[in-house]
Formats: structure tokens, C-alpha cells, sequence
């Protein structure tokens, strides 16, 4: 008889110094399906992928394929064996083209005797193949850096495809992509299911997991929970197990007041013609005013033009009724504004750098001791503050923010806005790649600061946050404005995407 | 998860290895050669670090930040014979400025500290404003000021200082040498820079992450500036004490001494991908340098081989290090 499973994980376990990462961890795919691998961040999905390919060496336990027990030593490895993975994090190479990172490490060649010469034209056809095949259109000799990280993504898709792979594992590949290019890859992945390829699929989306996994396997502090058949679960289910406790509400109430106008944007404009154009909001005090958009409406290209990152070709910026002129984050920071970025790790943390340190950055310079001098006591106790106000899980200031997760992380992002007190806040995707439980407590926070009397904007890509969290919304397309929804009543998932998509 | 007692020793061996092979080294030298471990050997030593160190702090900013140093060693030939040719006595032959006066020591210093400043003030613009890459920014300040070093002296090798000059060498505070007084003073001067005050703060964030920086409101551009005119002022000091210890000074002063400095503060712990280094790092690093120039001296290894044994402890040094930072599979 064949093999019910294409791919099995029996009795997995790794440790790192001082954590337990995984323990006796079981996962069993089946031709043809899609397995979605649910948990929070911190439950060891990752590390349990990592270990399959190899990249983490497993203290126990063992991978079958077609029930073969196999050792993959890294990842190449796992390639071979037609298992292929479209990472969380995108790990391309920028500065080269599209083709050349579909096919590195695979060139396709011509061969003279023992020399090798890259074959280029057919690598470029190949790859504007498999890209035809994923449906994206876009220029296969581009170089990587100028696509769209959904575009990116697309790339990767295309990629793990491209191999002919039996087992793809999807790491979270929707964070970054817009609801078109979300649809795109369900129509691809409705296509592997048919070619009975096994599908790994790593989500924080309940309604995406509801829509296209067959099987949950359900992780938490890195143990097995159990497998479900999709359809016996509801999303209050699935969350309720990965968190071990029910999930009532998961935005907190808009009982607040937004007051007067505090910052008025006029004509805002890039000097790149195809970035934002003549963009015009107000914001008012007390309010989360919320972005909405598909990947590529730059919004956040707008909030760095906003907050002195780009530079503008006109447009006026007016708080508390005066006229300002930001010319970079600084003058920005002066005018009372704040900015919590979109990729955190590339332009949020220090990772070398401890907590405190990332904290205080930011703000040393209002703690100084004869007008030069830090003021260590002083910002010890600041920082040991917002530990405790913002409920950072760590051992102490001192520990490297790098060792967090990505929640606690962002807390600590947040903290440095908090010690410096913006009456602005700008959050650019402020719950991206954190986990449920995290992300409730980021939303509890920011309707702390507006209850407050903070200003907050939110750019977010995930349609239910952006209608749960925010008083009013503005929607963007293509650089321009094109929507403002001002009462609970219009605010719908269907106006938004009316706005979203007037090209 | 408790370590166990041999996983403890292990991580203590890799973290210090560097150390721990240096004192084995001291010790075996000491034992075989009884001149080695003395007073007057080491009080050598330190003289020798003195001014090394002062190069080594002044290029751990820039390595801190992810860059590089290369003009360092001009700029100490530079700085000593600016020094040298103002210091020169009245009544000396060959004297540079036939005739002239020497100037007061302090001002001399304060016009070496001016010129270099200027320079690595100009280094840090094109660094910062106009994104040249350290490595190259700092390749084209050395040979500018190389050429202008030249010119300046014509090439002739300096002399005939005044004894003000050559006692900040010979000279001793407390039964320790000016130099070594120097040097501690700028070592607790750039501890106070790099943990007290917001320019070091921001030269570890800028370090580790340049655009999270940028984004936070650090003054990117000016704390780049400042941290080359900072370290380009630090060679000058070293030109200038080596230039007393020498008792003269030639255009080629100096000559390479980056590249040493480059290396100690790597060995010391300074990270070349940027955003980790202390000041101890900095001092272990050139002592790790000077002992084991020393201790392959005193061992009679030939001059030449010395080069490749120094190589040998950058690699395994190195390597060590950086296991710290790699995550371990």
C-alpha cells in the first residue's frame, strides 16, 4: 500500500542553551494537501522547519518521506529530496536580478568539458516561465531591489515551485502580499494540491487557514497539540488552543473621544512621480486614524515623506495650527512625532544592542547631567518602567533585544516613542509578524496612548485590524488618495477595497 | 537548562583563548629567558603600547561603526613631522626652519591636533554626505596626506629636538613615563566618550544598525564626522609621542600602524561588523600585539618570521571571536 504521508516528523526535540525549543514534536503531511501549522510566535513552527531542512541539527526524533526514514544534513540537502520552503523572511540577494536569484546555486549551463559557462538567455526564459506560471509579469532580467517585497515574495513562490518540489512549505508568505497577490497564490497552491504535491502552511490568518488547509496541526511552548481535519474546527477553536485559553475580544472598545485637529497635511508629495501625489489628512487628538491599501498604495513611503526619511516636492504640514518644515527624522522628532517602522528589523532594532540601549537612543537627550553627561540612574529607571508598563518579557534591561520575540520586541520599539512622548504616533504595520496573544496587548497599548490624548496613525495591511482599531480610515491606491471613511456605519471590509482598488 | 562544569570551562576557554595562550606564552618566555619578565622589560612594553593604543582607540570608533581606518598611519608620520619641524633647537644644523624659534609644546601639540582634526573632519564629510565607503574615503586621505607630508618636509628626515619635546618620552610623573600617562588619560577620556555621553551612544546604534539610527533621530552625519576628526586627532597625539620617543621622525613615521591597530582591536574584541567594542578591548588587543612582539624577540625567533607568527594569532583570534556571535547550529 503507499505511504499515507508524504512527509512525516516523528518525535522531533531541540534545545538551545537555556530553552527547550522543542519536545517531542509530530507532524504528518499528506500528498496532496495542505497541513496548516498553527501556534504563536515562540511555539517553535519555525524552529520545527529549521530542523527539517537542516539548518538546526535535532537532538531527537526523525524525518520519512514516503515513509523512508532520511537524514537532510542543510538545505541543499532538502532540495534534492523535492522539499522546498518560501521563507518568512525573504533572504534574496538585492542587488542582482530576478533570474539570477531563481537560479542560484542551479545555473543553468553550458558545458565544455570540465568548464562551466552560465547560460543566460535560458536561465531568463526559464524564469519568465515559472513567473508566467505564478502569474506575475514582470521583467525577469529587473534587478531584485527595485520589485515590491510582495514582488519579492512572488519570486520565492515561483521559485519553490520551479524546483517541482513534493513538499512546499509556506512560511507566512501572505504578511507582505496584497488580497490580489493573496488570491494569486491560493489559485497556485489549489494548482499544487492537484498535482498532489504536500503543503506546509505557517499562518497567523485564521480566515486564510479556514479558507485553504485541509489538516491543523496545532503547536504551543514547543510541544505537539494536536491535528484536526480544517473543516471540525472554527477560528475561536484554533485560537483558543494555540493560546490554551479563549480569546474573547480581540480589539478592545472605541469608547473614546477624538478632539481637536492637531496636525493637518496638505498636498503632500514625493518627488518620485509614481510615490505619493498630493496627499491631504487630518489628524486629530485622541484618535487612531487608520491607512488602508493594497502593498504598493504608498502609505508607507507617505508617513516617511511625513516624518523626514524622503524628501517632498511640496506639500505643508501644519501642527497645532503652526506650519512646520521636516527635513529629517529629528526635525520631525522636535515637532512632536513619532515613528514605529513597518520592517522591524531592518530599520527598528539594534539587534547588538541591549534594551536599554534601544530605548534610550532616541531620548538621551533628555537625560543629561551638566548638559553633556548621560544620566544612566535616570534612564535605568525609565526603562525599567516600560518593562513593567508594557509587560516586556525579559530578564532584565541589559538583555539584547535580538534574544526577544518579535512581540516583546516591538514593545520595546514602542518604548522608545513612549520616552521620548510624541503627541503623534506613527505605526507603520505595528502588529506584523507578532504573535495573537502580543498583538492584543500592542492593540490594549495603543488604545491606552489615544485615550491619552496621543494622535495615532496606523498604516495596516490586515483589513480586520485596520477596521477594529481605527476611528476613521483613510484609504490609498497607487500614490493618491482615494478614500476617507469617517463613520462606524461605512466602515466595511467592501468600501475599503472600493477605495483600495480605484486605480 | 543548567551548563554542565565542562561546557562552563569550554565557553570560558573560547571567550579568552587569545588571553589565555598570551600568558602561556609571558610565562614560558619568562622561564626560559630570565631577562624577559623585568621591570625594565616591561616598563619597554608598556611605552610601546602607549602610543599604539592611542591609534587603537581612535580607529575603534570607526571600527565600531562598521568602518575602517586606513590614512592612521600617515597621519601619524604627518603629525610628527609638523611636530618635529616646530620643536626643533635654535642652534641644531639640519634645523628645518633655519633660524626659528621652537614654539611652546602645548601650542606645537594644539597645531598637530588642528591639522588632523581638519583632515579626518574632511574624511568623515565624504563618509557621511556623500556615502563614500570608509574603506575607500580613508584609502584616499592616506595618500593626500602622504603626498602633502612630502612636500611639506621634502622628504628630509627630522632631528635635533628640544628637550621639552624628547622628555614627554624620557620624562616621568610618579616614576611612570609621560607616555604611559598619555595614554591612560585617553583611555579614560574615550571610556567617558564611549559610555557617558550621547556621541558614544550613538556610535553603537549607528554601528549596528544605520537606518533603524536614522530613523530614531540620531545625527547620523555628524556623529560619522565627529568619530574620524575624533580618531584622526588621536593619531596626530600618537604621531607626536612618537615623535618624542624617537627623539626625530621621517615622513614614513608610523607607516602600517593602522593596519596594526585594525587587527588589535579585533583581537581585543571590537567587532568589524560593527556596533560592539569597548575601550578594554582596545587594551587588550595591543597588548596582546606588544607582548607577543616581545615575547618572540626575547624567544629569538627571526625578525621576518615574527610577521608570520602575528598573522597566525589574527586568524585564530579572530575566529574565536567570532564564534561568540555566530549562532551555533
Amino acid at each position: 500500500m503507499a505511504n499515507e504521508y508524504k512527509l512525516e516528523l516523528r518525535g522531533v526535540s531541540k534545545s538551545f542553551p537555556g530553552v527547550k525549543a522543542l519536545d517531542n514534536v509530530q507532524l504528518a503531511v499528506r500528498p496532496g494537501t495542505v497541513h496548516a501549522l498553527m501556534g504563536e510566535n515562540g511555539a517553535g513552527k519555525s524552529t520545527l522547519m529549521k530542523c527539517l531542512f537542516g539548518i538546526y541539527k535535532m537532538d531527537a526524533g526523525e524525518v520519512l518521506i514516503d515513509g523512508q526514514k532520511v537524514i537532510i544534513n542543510n538545505p541543499d540537502e532538502a532540495m534534492k529530496m523535492g522539499i522546498a520552503m518560501v521563507h518568512q523572511e525573504l533572504q534574496p540577494v538585492p542587488a542582482r536580478s530576478v533570474g539570477e536569484n531563481m537560479y542560484l546555486g542551479r545555473f543553468p549551463v553550458w558545458k565544455f568539458g570540465p568548464f562551466q559557462i552560465i547560460n543566460h538567455k535560458k536561465m531568463y526564459e526559464d524564469t519568465e516561465k515559472w513567473l508566467n506560471e505564478v502569474d506575475m509579469h514582470f521583467d525577469a532580467r529587473a534587478q531584485l531591489s527595485t520589485l515590491s517585497i510582495g514582488q519579492m515574495q512572488s519570486v520565492e513562490i515561483a521559485k519553490a515551485v520551479s524546483h517541482d518540489a513534493k513538499v512546499i512549505i509556506f512560511d507566512e508568505p501572505t504578511s507582505s502580499l496584497s488580497d490580489n497577490e493573496v488570491e494569486t497564490l491560493f489559485k497556485i497552491m489549489e494548482n499544487l494540491r492537484k498535482r498532489g504535491v504536500a503543503m506546509i502552511y505557517i499562518s497567523h490568518k485564521m480566515d486564510e487557514i479556514k479558507r485553504i488547509a485541509d489538516d491543523v496541526t496545532v503547536m504551543r511552548d514547543g510541544t505537539y497539540i494536536g491535528t484536526w481535519p480544517a473543516k471540525d474546527l472554527t477560528i475561536d477553536d484554533i485560537i483558543a488552543k494555540m493560546v490554551g485559553r479563549e480569546l474573547t475580544n480581540i480589539y478592545p472598545a472605541k469608547d473614546r473621544t477624538p478632539g481637536e485637529v492637531v496636525m493637518e497635511v496638505k498636498d503632500l508629495s514625493s518627488i518620485h512621480e509614481r510615490s505619493f501625489q498630493n496627499v491631504s489628512f487630518n489628524l486629530r487628538k485622541g484618535e487612531i486614524l487608520g491607512f488602508g491599501g493594497l502593498v504598493g498604495a504608498q502609505r508607507t513611503e507617505l508617513m516617511e515623506g511625513l516624518f523626514g526619511i524622503r524628501n517632498l516636492s511640496k506639500g505643508e504640514v501644519i501642527i497645532h495650527g503652526k506650519k512646520v518644515v521636516i527635513k529629517n527624522p529629528k526635525d520631525a522628532m522636535n515637532a512632536g512625532i513619532g515613528m514605529i517602522t513597518e520592517d522591524r528589523r531592518a530599520r527598528g532594532i539594534f539587534g547588538c544592542l541591549s534594551i536599554k540601549d534601544n530605548v534610550g537612543v532616541s531620548v538621551y537627550n533628555k537625560f543629561l547631567k551638566a548638559g553633556f553627561i548621560l544620566d544612566h540612574a535616570k534612564i535605568n529607571k525609565v526603562v525599567d518602567e516600560s518593562i513593567n508598563k508594557l509587560r516586556i518579557k525579559t530578564p532584565s534591561s541589559k538583555e539584547h533585544i535580538a534574544n526577544l520575540s518579535g512581540g516583546n520586541q516591538q514593545k520595546v520599539i514602542v518604548s522608545r516613542w513612549l520616552a521620548n512622548d510624541p503627541d503623534i504616533l506613527i505605526m507603520d504595520e505595528p502588529t506584523r509578524g507578532i504573535d495573537v496573544g502580543a498583538k492584543h496587548e500592542i492593540y490594549e497599548i495603543m488604545t491606552d496612548l489615544a485615550k491619552q490624548g496621543k494622535a495615532i496613525i496606523m498604516i495596516s495591511s490586515e483589513m480586520a485590524e485596520l477596521l477594529g482599531m481605527s476611528d476613521r480610515v483613510v484609504v490609498m491606491c497607487n500614490g493618491k488618495k482615494t478614500g476617507e471613511i469617517d463613520t462606524e456605519d461605512e466602515m466595511t471590509q467592501e468600501k475599503v477595497m472600493s477605495y483600495a482598488t480605484m486605480f | 537548562m543548567e551548563k554542565t562544569k565542562q561546557q562552563k570551562m569550554r565557553d570560558f576557554l573560547i571567550n579568552n583563548g587569545v588571553i589565555i595562550v598570551m600568558f602561556i606564552l609571558v610565562i614560558y618566555t619568562g622561564v626560559t629567558n630570565k631577562n624577559f619578565l623585568t621591570t625594565g622589560n616591561f616598563t619597554n612594553i608598556l611605552m610601546n603600547m602607549s602610543s599604539r593604543l592611542v591609534i587603537a582607540l581612535g580607529i575603534a570608533g570607526c571600527v565600531i561603526t562598521a568602518g575602517c581606518d586606513l590614512s592612521a598611519g600617515r597621519m601619524i608620520g604627518f603629525a610628527a613631522c609638523i611636530a618635529g619641524t616646530l620643536l626643533q633647537k635654535v642652534d641644531y644644523s639640519g634645523k628645518f626652519f633655519p633660524g626659528m624659534k621652537p614654539l611652546n609644546i602645548f601650542v606645537v601639540l594644539l597645531i598637530v591636533l588642528a591639522i588632523t582634526g581638519l583632515f579626518g573632519a574632511i574624511t568623515g564629510f565624504f563618509i557621511a554626505y556623500l556615502h563614500v565607503p570608509p574603506f575607500i574615503a580613508t584609502l584616499a586621505m592616506m595618500e593626500i596626506v602622504y603626498g602633502l607630508a612630502l612636500i611639506y618636509t621634502n622628504a628630509t628626515p627630522l632631528g635635533g629636538y628640544v628637550t621639552q619635546y624628547t622628555d614627554i618620552a624620557s620624562g616621568k610623573f610618579l616614576g611612570v613615563s609621560h607616555l604611559i600617562w598619555i595614554a591612560i588619560i585617553v583611555a579614560a577620556i574615550t571610556w567617558f566618550i564611549f559610555n557617558m555621553t550621547r556621541h558614544g551612544k550613538y556610535m553603537y546604534a549607528i554601528g549596528g544598525n544605520p537606518q533603524a539610527a536614522e530613523v530614531a533621530g540620531v545625527p547620523v552625519k555628524l556623529t560619522m564626522i565627529l568619530i574620524y576628526m575624533k580618531a584622526a586627532m588621536m593619531y596626530g597625539l600618537a604621531g607626536f609621542m612618537l615623535g618624542a620617543k624617537a627623539g626625530g621622525a621621517s615622513v614614513n613615521l608610523g607607516y602600517g600602524y593602522e593596519m596594526e591597530a585594525i587587527a588589535a582591536c579585533t583581537i581585543g574584541g571590537v567587532s568589524v561588523t560593527g556596533g560592539r567594542g569597548k575601550v578594554s578591548s582596545a587594551i587588550i588587543g595591543v597588548a596582546v600585539f606588544e607582548l607577543l612582539k616581545a615575547a618572540l624577540q626575547y624567544l629569538g625567533v627571526n625578525a621576518n618570521a615574527q610577521y608570520i607568527a602575528i598573522g597566525i594569532v589574527i586568524f585564530v583570534a579572530i575566529s574565536l571571536d567570532i564564534r561568540k556571535y555566530v549562532a551555533k547550529k
